[in-house]
């Protein structure tokens, strides 16, 4: 490598996070227990200043550096934006719930960073070794995060667990990945595409390791068969590490799908779309049954997700362009949508009770009716029900498969968010015409409390002017995809 | 009066009811009724021109609206209203403010909240009406469930959890498929939502049209409701409160019906046609078999639910009676004027028995008996609705079901002779409830300590009567503005897509 030549700019945000954290990281070791609120200030700086040099940096076409390792694309870029924001409004929210449970430490900036970080390398990857490397920055962090509550059984148990499941499925991408570079001799994405274009590699081989990627993919996804951790992990973190959990990193992991199946292995098309089909069809069905019988609402929320995460996939089995801007608009609007219904459990706990129970949300109408809105706009807006944010993400991939003539996979997904709704009317129903059994005061910090607001209400807006964000969506996909 | 009428009409509800719920809590409950009173006044003087700026001599859409809204879809913000539709705006505002004013001191908790649910579904269903864009019609299709939902089960009966679920997935179930279809619809008419390219698609195969209409019927069947989709309703007007059923009876079930003759019937005619003996053999059934249901039900607000189905299925049967390829003028306008009659009848229902409940806190027959004698004032009025609700001439009842009566005698003798019998058991489930409701003894001291109409109560009530007797006068004014569009579906309906 020339060091001359390298073009450190498309990186910028990047190098500027890590430096931060590093001072983050060092700044615990001075300064003393009182002074902990500090970090949360100097990590929410962190991120608007990366939000900052994203803006400033945003590609008109797809820049690539690091020897072609580390690509800038218009994708990335709106990704990554919309990571820092998810992980600034996570901060928030967890703040006043951290702090009363004594994990307000600079370990959990500075874990949360280096998790950021990490998705910022998967979702910018053009290699499967960046890719892969990006990938386990964020799994580490998301380990560490969950034990960092070192005391709960409960978040010790699930990191374990957490640990051993990423664990394997690691080991099934990195295998499968090898296939890959068997077949076809190289592990630049780019080139991994024009070698299977060109027919030059084993088909054989490449199948094979096609079925341990996307058997890796999906249990990074969530996605059924390997959904097993999920709503033991949602359960068994804190609120606030469920939320960090849960929310970019699902859009990191969709990117990251999308690299790989779209931008490395599109030849390979029919193979996975097959694949998925049924990965997604599993999904819809297991998790929305499922969802049904809990009582937990953290447990519930993880199986809502591997609902989500089968719709997502929708989008993504269409393998048109219009698909892939369906699925990435589903991903942004579902970390809107899982983001404020933590939030609302995030502000419901004080010290020494957690709100994680479906009967915990009883009454929370007379309790305090703007909440009781907020969590109303957020569970009709999962339900896939106009006019909210939702119903455009759930739209946007039935047409998307309606345009490739699944219509039985349209039919058996509306099929689905049927079941799905009920659910999330059983969450209302508690909200609005169960009577309050704790009637205690609801506390929330200013900022937390404003924050939420916009967050809830902006799946609203969202709702009935979602152009923007479509056109948004459907640039970053054009851009980026036209390069291979 | 204004240039963009229709979205005022829209949208000026919706405010309302948004400045409604921020007057918060129970304490400024005043202040949330007023407001509200005003806002649904508001809506209905800004819907009256729509009525007397409609074009009779015009059987397309008026008012019309065109802005870009999600252009990346292929959907419009595109408003309109023809003969047809325009009735049910009106109708629909006009109703808003009768629920107002019935919810008044009645609703005891979360006022606020109460009426913002009623105007924004107001504005809503005012959207589902006048939407030329047929995702724009299912957003707001759709998103009246949140308020109903609410409003079953926030203020509705000791049973309004299970109503409330019923209601709500029975209709969901619907509506997605009717999703699925439009998807397909779109790709067919090169990539609209816009529903009179839809309505203009030039072919569409017999065995795809079938599928499709499937997929509306059961959205729009749902909504009417149709027998054997009908389960919910009893459910849920039993359960909900006053205003809810007022709203539901006079305006969702319409909602179903317009859904038939603006999407089924025009984008699927070969369909409808082939498949209108089921529609017309399911109507009958509704009228025959739940009106005998209805005679047998000892609550009050049950029967007339039951009332509403039988009355219903009239209007489904008008709207499939089809000599050859050709729709029966009299029998699609008769169901016309029935919809906006039932529209007004059945909120004097409600309402009626909703003045009851409020004083006795039942709604049972048996628990009732000689309320004349303490409410004579409000004994005449139940008696009109009672009379219209059973057809009686000179009511409005009457225009509609006659009207339907004679389109069917055309087509064939035996569906009105079945039709007829609706007649006969609604002037029987009606009359009989009455009679032994209001005439008779004072049965007991609930009955004893009965007092008769305040003044809002005999408001709503005279404006009701007046509406019901107008109508029942002179249909005429109503069937005026309709006709060139009721010709106009019937000219489109006759084209096949083969």
């Amino acid at each position: 490598m020339n060091w001359a030549d390298l073009n450190l700019m498309p990186a910028l945000p990047e190098l500027f996070m890590s430096g931060a954290i590093l001072v983050i990281l060092m700044l615990d070791a001075f300064i003393s227990d009182a002074k902990r609120g500090m970090h949360y200030g100097l990590a929410l700086l962190t991120l608007a200043v990366c939000a900052l040099l994203q803006v400033q940096t945003y590609p008109v076409v797809p820049v690539h550096t690091f020897s072609g390792m580390f690509v800038s694309d218009a994708l990335s870029s709106l990704v990554k934006l919309a990571m820092y924001g998810s992980t600034a409004i996570v901060l928030v929210y967890s703040r006043q719930y951290i702090a009363d449970r004594g994990l307000l430490r600079g370990e959990f900036f500075s874990l949360a960073l280096f998790a950021l970080l990490g998705m910022n390398f998967m979702v910018s990857a053009s290699s499967f070794v960046s890719l892969y490397m990006g990938l386990e920055l964020l799994s580490l962090s998301l380990y560490s995060l969950i034990a960092l509550q070192r005391d709960s059984v409960k978040a010790t148990e699930s990191a374990m667990k957490y640990f051993v499941l990423g664990a394997l499925a690691s080991g099934l991408l990195l295998y499968g990945i090898s296939m890959i570079y068997g077949a076809t001799g190289t592990l630049d994405l780019a080139l991994v595409a024009k070698a299977i274009k060109a027919h030059t590699a084993n088909d054989m081989l490449l199948v094979f390791g096609l079925v341990f990627i996307v058997a890796g993919l999906c249990f990074k996804l969530g996605a059924v068969p390997f959904h097993m951790w999920v709503p033991d992990v949602y359960q068994g973190s804190a609120t606030a590490v469920t939320l960090m959990v849960g929310a970019a990193p699902k859009l990191a992991a969709f990117v990251f799908v999308l690299r790989i199946l779209v931008q490395g292995l599109e030849a390979m098309v029919a193979d996975w779309q097959a694949m998925l089909a049924l990965v997604a069809v599993l999904s819809m069905a297991i998790g929305n049954i499922t969802a049904i019988a809990q009582t937990n609402i953290k447990r519930m929320l993880a199986y809502s997700t591997i609902s989500h995460m089968g719709f997502l996939l929708l989008g993504l089995l269409a393998g048109t362009p219009d698909g892939y801007a369906a699925a990435l608009f589903y991903a942004l609007i579902y970390v809107l949508m899982s983001m404020v219904s933590f939030g609302i459990l995030l502000g419901l706990s004080r010290a020494g009770f957690e709100c994680e129970t479906l009967d915990d949300l009883k009454g929370l109408n007379s309790r305090n009716s703007w909440y009781a809105l907020l969590m109303l706009l957020t569970m009709f807006s999962m339900a896939g029900v106009p006019p909210l944010a939702g119903f455009y993400a759930k739209f946007a991939v039935i047409k998307a498969i309606a345009d490739i003539h699944l219509y039985w996979l349209a039919v058996v997904s509306v099929m689905m968010s049927l079941i799905g709704a009920f659910y999330y009317l059983r969450v209302v129903k508690n909200i609005y015409f169960d009577e309050a059994q704790d009637t205690s005061a609801i506390v929330m910090r200013a900022d937390m409390k404003l924050v939420l607001s916009l967050n809830a209400i902006a799946l609203l807006v969202l709702g009935v002017v979602p152009e923007r964000v479509i056109v948004l969506c459907m640039q970053a996909m054009k851009q980026s995809l036209a390069a291979i | 009066m204004f240039t963009n009428q229709l979205s005022l009409v829209i949208w000026a509800p919706i405010v309302a009811g948004l400045l409604v719920l921020a007057t918060g809590g129970d304490q400024r409950a005043t202040m949330a009724r007023w407001v509200a009173v005003a806002g649904a006044l508001i809506g209905f003087l800004l819907s009256l021109p729509l009525f007397t700026g409609f074009d009779n001599l015009n059987g397309g859409m008026q008012f019309e609206e065109v802005k870009p809204w999600i252009a990346s879809f292929g959907i419009q913000y595109h408003l309109g209203v023809d003969g047809i539709s325009m009735l049910f705006v009106i109708l629909n505002s006009f109703t808003t403010l009768m629920v107002v004013l019935a919810g008044w001191e009645v609703i005891k908790k979360r006022q606020s909240q109460y009426m913002a649910a009623f105007l924004i579904m107001s504005g809503l269903i005012n959207g589902a009406f006048a939407a030329l864009d047929a995702i724009l019609f299912y957003v707001f299709f759709e998103g009246m469930l949140i308020p109903m939902y609410l409003i079953i089960g926030v203020w509705g009966g000791p049973r309004r959890v299970y109503a409330s679920f019923k209601f709500f997935l029975y209709t969901l179930l619907g509506s997605l498929l009717m999703l699925v279809a439009l998807i397909y619809l779109y790709f067919q008419a090169g990539k609209t939502f816009d529903i009179q390219a839809f309505q203009a698609i030039a072919k569409i195969p017999l065995h795809v049209q079938i599928l499709l209409f499937i997929a509306f019927f059961l959205s729009f069947a749902v909504k009417v409701p149709m027998w054997p989709v009908h389960t919910w309703l009893p459910d849920a007007h039993v359960e909900a409160p006053t205003g809810g059923s007022m709203v539901l009876a006079a305006i969702t079930l319409k909602i179903g019906a317009y859904g038939f003759l603006r999407f089924a019937l025009p984008i699927l005619p070969d369909a409808a046609r082939e498949l209108s003996w089921i529609m017309v053999a399911l109507s009958l059934v509704a009228v025959v078999y739940i009106g005998l249901v209805a005679l047998v039900q000892t609550d009050m607000k049950k029967l007339v639910a039951y009332s509403s189905i039988s009355h219903m299925g009239f209007v489904t049967l008008g709207m499939f009676m089809f000599t050859g390829s050709h729709l029966n003028q009299w029998a699609v306008e008769g169901a016309l004027v029935q919809m906006v009659s039932h529209g007004f009848v059945s909120a004097g229902m409600f309402f009626c028995i909703g003045v009851m409940y409020d004083r006795v806190h039942s709604r049972n027959i048996a628990d009732y008996g000689g309320v004349a004698n303490k409410m004579p004032i409000f004994a005449a009025f139940m008696m009109l609705f009672a009379m219209a609700n059973s057809g009686l001439p000179a009511t409005s009842g009457f225009a509609g079901e006659f009207m339907v009566i004679m389109g069917a005698v055309q087509v064939n003798f035996w569906y009105a002779a079945l039709a007829a019998t609706t007649l006969i058991f609604g002037a029987a489930y009606t009359l009989w409830m009455y009679k032994r409701v209001i005439f008779g003894e004072v049965s007991n001291h609930h009955v004893e300590e009965m007092a008769d109409v305040n003044k809002r109560e005999f408001l709503v009530l005279v404006v009701l009567a007046i509406a019901v007797l107008g109508m029942g006068l002179y249909p005429q004014g109503f069937v005026e503005k309709m006709h060139l569009s009721v010709n106009d579906l019937i000219a489109h309906v006759a084209q096949t897509k083969l």
